[in-house]
């Protein structure tokens, strides 16, 4: 028998087409498009190509898209509009399956993949956005790449890509109480830095990621790329069999008892070797928010103000020594595709409690199902009787390229995954914290340890 | 895709660690159909006050530094977005070689389809070169991907090594779909023996 292996190595192994000095060619499974793909396509026609295969790839709007309607004529100015209906047009003229604006099934790339089927364990899948990372959730190889490369993988259905080393993160035992899978990857990447990870895949592990939910393990990977990594991964087990059968795109019947067979051999193999490892005690993991302007810069709630990255404090006007939670608030986003999907939505709804917010608080559900599915459960309601706006599926105010912005010096609790300087408009200073968090900093109008209220 | 073989020219330092994407090219300027132009967005927010004038601190703006075309940079140099607009920014302001400790992964494979050479050093190294570029357009930097050399101003030469097949690409100014077409047989056989092995994964069309 041939030495042990992990999970990345088997998926890796299965893939290589051939190889050529330290470069692979290996094949990828899924490719999802988006509505900023849109060079892709251009260059695919400048230079007379097609579509190597149409119905492994797949395409919805989600960067660009207005959330507070449904039609491309809500769109914020007639650019924005151009870039929803350009990606329409590619994936009707190519036959890429496509979950158009006005369609149910649309939302934010991340989310769609995993809801649809379209992602499923051990195989690779690649998006033009780099939190593609989160489908590792479900133990696929799963990364972000560029648009010189949509257009490899559209006209060849594969990339040149160079295998990464390996890096496994365990945490183990329990979360406290009001403790997210949110608090526990930005408990990581402080840990190991925003570039900690450059270079390898992670494989996620340990009972406290094995206790948790698809969708926690989601939030967890989609973040690996935040230090540094290649891709997340966790290995598949029952919890991740049972979110994906019945998919949509899932095999179904015996082709799923075939599929799930081989799934189960995915698993890392006992004393299989990792480049690096290091284990977190989740039972240490508090709730965290980011001072600064690198995801990196996550502190549990209850510590104070770093003297720290000066540039850093700066942009965000902060003051060493000031506790987290005297920080006041001036805006509130849920959504993107870190924490959107009803899990989310229900750990935000579960703070409120009748209160109302303190300051405007905007709401984005990850899909169109995720929405509907709120609204099944009576989340709206809650959103809307806290003041809060609730709207339809995008990306919304994580990137902000819709046009949906903060204003400048304004201080935004958002439950999204960059604090980058500018990252939520010119000026923006972002607290990355986990849906429960901001629900919370929503109502009080100041960044607050739900520890002390959950 | 412009190719990459030699190159003799000013080295601007940039200091700073995890330069972000959404920092090398903000995203006001990711509405454009067209790839070239976009070097005057460069850097952005660093690089203009508010009223669209120059910030003259900013090292671009520097009048030894308006012309270069390498950078050295800190590490994690490139994270954050996928965004191909990065590479596409720093192309159109001129700059053709990156030095940096470290690189984020996709920027890192951008870098090369755009005939940019980007090149990981160790950090002792990067720190004498960055003083080099520190001494502005009396220092010169030569970066010979043939010979994988780099010349310091003083003579000395730092070896690097770029993967050979990505080498042979920007040297000659080869995209690498040409040429994976041509394997486009052993992609035939990979998809044949998949449809075997694991016929869930190939979707009903084709």
């Amino acid at each position: 028998m041939s030495s042990p292996r992990t999970l990345f190595d088997k998926i890796w192994d299965s893939h290589v087409v051939l190889s050529r000095g330290a470069q692979s060619l290996l094949y990828i499974d899924r490719h999802i498009v988006h509505d900023g793909s849109f060079h892709a396509f251009n260059m695919l026609r400048a230079r007379g190509l097609a579509v190597r295969r149409p119905a492994q790839n797949f395409g919805t709007p989600d960067h660009y898209v207005p959330t507070h309607g449904r039609s491309p004529a809500d769109a914020a100015t007639p650019e924005i509009r151009g870039m929803i209906e350009t990606l329409e047009r590619n994936l009707a003229e190519t036959g890429i399956q496509r979950y158009p604006l006005d369609d149910i099934r649309q939302g934010i790339v991340h989310v769609v993949g995993p809801e649809q089927g379209i992602t499923l364990p051990g195989l690779t899948l690649v998006c033009g956005d780099s939190h593609t990372s989160s489908h590792g959730a479900l133990g696929a190889f799963a990364f972000g790449i560029g648009q010189s490369e949509n257009l490899h993988v559209l006209a060849t259905q594969t990339l040149w890509q160079t295998r990464p080393r390996t890096m496994r993160i365990a945490v183990e035992g329990r979360l406290a109480a009001g403790v997210s899978p949110k608090d526990v990857v930005l408990a990581i990447v402080a840990h190991i830095g925003a570039g900690g990870a450059v270079g390898h895949v992670v494989e996620f592990a340990g009972s406290a990621i094995r206790a948790m939910s698809v969708e926690g393990r989601l939030t967890v990977c989609n973040m690996s790329i935040e230090a540094g990594a290649r891709a997340g991964l966790i290995a598949p087990d029952d919890t991740t069999f049972a979110y994906v059968a019945g998919r949509p795109l899932a095999p179904q019947g015996e082709a799923f008892d075939r599929a799930l067979a081989q799934w189960r051999g995915l698993p890392s193999d006992p004393g299989a070797a990792f480049d690096r490892e290091t284990t977190l005690d989740a039972a240490a993991i508090a709730p965290m928010v980011t001072w600064g302007t690198s995801p990196e810069d996550a502190l549990p709630i209850d510590a104070v103000v770093p003297d720290a990255k000066p540039q850093a404090l700066a942009y965000m006007g902060l003051v060493p020594g000031t506790r987290l939670t005297d920080i006041a608030i001036d805006r509130v986003f849920i959504g993107s595709c870190t924490n959107s999907r009803i899990e989310d939505l229900r750990a935000a709804a579960a703070m409120l409690r009748g209160r109302k917010a303190r300051v405007p608080t905007l709401v984005v559900p990850g899909s169109g199902l995720v929405k509907a599915q709120a609204e099944a459960e009576g989340l709206d309601k809650l959103f809307l009787a806290a003041g809060f706006e609730w709207r339809h599926a995008g990306c919304s105010m994580c990137v902000g390229i819709n046009g949906e912005t903060g204003r400048p010096l304004e201080r935004i609790a958002s439950t999204s995954n960059r604090n980058f300087e500018g990252r939520q408009g010119k000026g923006v200073r972002t607290h990355l914290l986990s849906p429960a968090m901001a629900a919370a900093a929503a109502v009080e109008g100041r960044l607050v340890d739900i520890r002390g209220i959950a | 895709m412009q190719k990459f073989d030699k190159l003799t020219g000013v080295a601007a330092p940039l200091a700073m660690i995890n330069v972000d994407t959404d920092m090398i090219i903000p995203k006001q300027h990711l509405k454009t159909i067209k790839r070239t132009g976009l070097g005057k967005a460069l850097f952005d927010e660093m690089r203009y006050e508010a009223d669209g004038s120059e910030k003259p601190d900013f090292v671009l703006n520097q009048p030894a530094y308006r012309k270069a075309q390498i950078l050295v940079a800190g590490a994690n140099f490139g994270c954050g977005s996928s965004r191909e607009h990065a590479p596409w920014a720093l192309l159109d302001f001129g700059i053709r070689c990156i030095l940096a400790p470290s690189f984020a992964d996709i920027f890192h494979n951008n870098c090369f389809k755009n005939g940019i050479l980007p090149i990981p050093l160790p950090q002792e190294t990067i720190d004498k070169l960055m003083d080099d570029a520190r001494k502005g357009a009396n220092a010169q930097l030569t970066i010979d991907l043939e010979t994988q050399e780099i010349v310091r101003p003083d003579g000395e030469v730092i070896k690097f090594r770029i993967d050979d097949f990505r080498r042979h690409c920007l040297l000659n100014g080869l995209d690498d779909i040409g040429l994976t077409m041509q394997k486009g047989g052993d992609v035939d056989s990979y998809e044949a023996r998949q449809k075997t092995a694991q016929p869930w994964l190939a979707m009903a069309q084709d």
